[in-house]
């Protein structure tokens, strides 16, 4: 009996060893990362110039900056999800990264996790900078209680669009999914009302949004702080999650192939 | 001399197609415990698709292809391997050291980086990244990962490519001592020189065919005959129509025969032609054994 165990404990890869090489995995993707400066600094920065450029100088004080912090935080984890994912999926595939991963031991979740792991950390400097400069220059004030809700629906929102992306990444060049992930992600972000309130876009921009996936992020954000625009939040989460689903599954059947 | 227990990898009756492009067709393969093997073929031969089935990149159309007995998908099968692909790529950003530590950790007993570092030369480049390493550095660092999980079965696909003289000498090296120390090797070169330098088996594909196995030097036996020389009046279509003659061909004033029974081919030129002159009688090297093979060397030569 023991040493049936024992063989079972070795046959089981010492549980240890794969939470170690998770670990590696996701330090070495955070890294990365960091070092791919043109990934990086547009991802950290543009949300927070954006919001003090529309939310700090032309709304202090006002409802706009509180508004913007939510959008601009969807705006915010939406890029970390999609770029990170798209873009960053499409060049390790094209440059055989992702090939010679495959003859590892290496499990493909591990991958995946890691680059999750990753997408939600940069979220989460995102958002620390949103809030600091929303609350120190933007004179916005929040409950406690609604500022952890907001990082919460906001980070979360980092699932479904790295879903997006994996699905864009696992389909297109390297070269091409930097247009292609960008040409989702700013029109949608505009037409979504992160940018400016979607209640000063026209009326028919205002239905059409409905059809954007980052509009049922940012109005369960809003949400948190009782500025969205009325739907029930159980439309948005189901929106949300079906995107969830069905991008996971196109990208499985890109990462099959 | 060996029992089907030596065998560590095969493909049995393998096709394979990319659409319409067939790469192999029908090949039976089998890799032995602890011999160095060279996939020996030209560009688009289906050397890179048959490394692909073995690692399980692939799936063939029909066929069987196993390692260590099992799918090669199979991660237990994973944790023994290493490979050096043709096409691969490592994040650009990690240092050598980086990646080496990230490889290290996905298999239970990896190699120490002393010995991936000494194997592969890398100690002057242990805080280079990636995207800094010259074409040869970044060759030499896909050599150090391969073994990054101390396999008893490695690949090797192209593993020369774009090396400079001294470097592939120090590889081929490495790839000896690898053998010595117990492994499994296979490799697949366009090089001949290679194949010969440091392979115990060598086995030719060609147009998605295995068209000959053997060592090296049975090799050169099989196609092995003999190169014959010498000024004669008589017309290489004569001359083909010998017994035992595979080659024909003119070299200014002169006629170059290859023969596997050259004395008798002898015989019958010294007979019709009294006037030949110029004789000359030499081996045929593994190099034109390896294009006789092939028939890809129709430039040079008229193929029987």
């Amino acid at each position: 009996m023991i040493t049936a165990t024992l063989s079972e404990l070795a046959d089981s890869d010492r549980p240890n060893r794969k939470i170690d090489a998770f670990k590696t995995e996701v330090a070495y993707e955070l890294v990365a990362s960091w070092r791919q400066l043109d990934f990086a600094l547009p991802t950290v920065l543009f949300p927070a110039v954006f919001y003090l450029f529309f939310g700090v100088f032309f709304g202090k004080g006002s409802g706009l900056a509180t508004y913007l912090v939510a959008t601009y935080g969807a705006f915010g984890v939406i890029g970390t999800g999609l770029l990170g994912f798209g873009i960053g999926i499409a060049v390790a595939r094209e440059s055989g990264e992702l090939r010679l991963k495959r003859v590892t031991p290496a499990p493909p979740s591990a991958l995946i996790g890691a680059r999750l792991v990753t997408a939600l950390w940069f979220s989460a400097v995102v958002l620390l900078e949103l809030f600091v400069i929303a609350a120190a220059l933007g004179d916005v004030r929040f409950e406690r209680g609604q500022w952890l809700g907001l990082a919460g629906v906001l980070l979360a929102g980092t699932l479904p669009f790295g879903a997006l992306g994996l699905a864009i990444g696992t389909h297109v060049s390297g070269k091409g999914a930097p247009a292609i992930v960008n040409l989702v992600y700013l029109p949608s972000a505009f037409l979504s009302g992160l940018w400016i309130p979607i209640t000063m876009l026209p009326d028919f921009l205002q239905n059409l949004a409905l059809f954007m996936p980052p509009f049922h992020l940012a109005q369960l954000a809003l949400g948190v702080i009782g500025m969205d625009a009325g739907y029930p939040w159980q439309l948005h989460v189901g929106v949300l999650a079906g995107i969830t689903v069905i991008a996971s599954l196109i990208a499985m059947r890109g990462i099959r192939r | 001399m060996h029992t089907p227990s030596d065998s560590i990898a095969c493909l049995a009756a393998v096709h394979h197609s990319y659409g319409k492009v067939r790469a192999l067709a029908g090949v039976d393969f089998e890799l032995r415990r602890g011999e160095v093997l060279a996939l020996l073929g030209p560009n688009g031969a289906g050397k890179t698709t048959m490394v692909s089935l073995l690692l399980g990149l692939l799936r063939p159309d029909t066929g069987q292809v196993t390692v260590f007995g099992r799918d090669p998908r199979e991660l237990a099968v994973r944790r023994r391997i290493g490979a050096m692909l043709q096409i691969s790529g490592i994040a650009p950003n990690l240092t050598v050291a980086e990646q080496i530590d990230l490889f290290r950790s996905y298999y239970p007993n990896p190699a120490t980086v002393g010995q991936l570092v000494a194997a592969a030369d890398l100690a002057d480049l242990m805080h280079r990244r990636a995207k800094a390493l010259s074409g040869g550095q970044l060759q030499r660092l896909h050599f150090a990962l391969s073994l990054a999980g101390n396999p008893e079965l490695l690949f090797l696909d192209e593993p020369t490519a774009g090396l400079d003289v001294e470097s592939r000498r120090r590889l081929w090296a490495r790839v000896r001592e690898l053998s010595e120390s117990g492994r499994t090797v296979l490799l697949t070169t366009h090089h001949l020189e290679e194949a010969d330098a440091l392979a115990d088996r060598i086995v030719v594909i060609d147009r998605g065919r295995v068209i000959a196995e053997g060592t090296p030097a049975e090799l050169e036996a099989e196609v092995s005959g003999r190169r014959i020389r010498c000024v004669t009046r008589l017309q290489p279509d004569a001359i083909r129509a010998l017994d035992s003659v595979r080659l024909v061909e003119r070299r200014g004033a002169s006629t170059e025969i290859f023969a596997i029974e050259v004395e008798n081919v002898l015989r019958h030129l010294l007979t019709q032609d009294p006037e030949l002159h110029g004789l000359e009688v030499g081996g045929v090297g593994l190099e034109q054994a390896f294009l006789t093979l092939t028939g890809r060397d129709d430039n040079t030569a008229t193929p029987n």
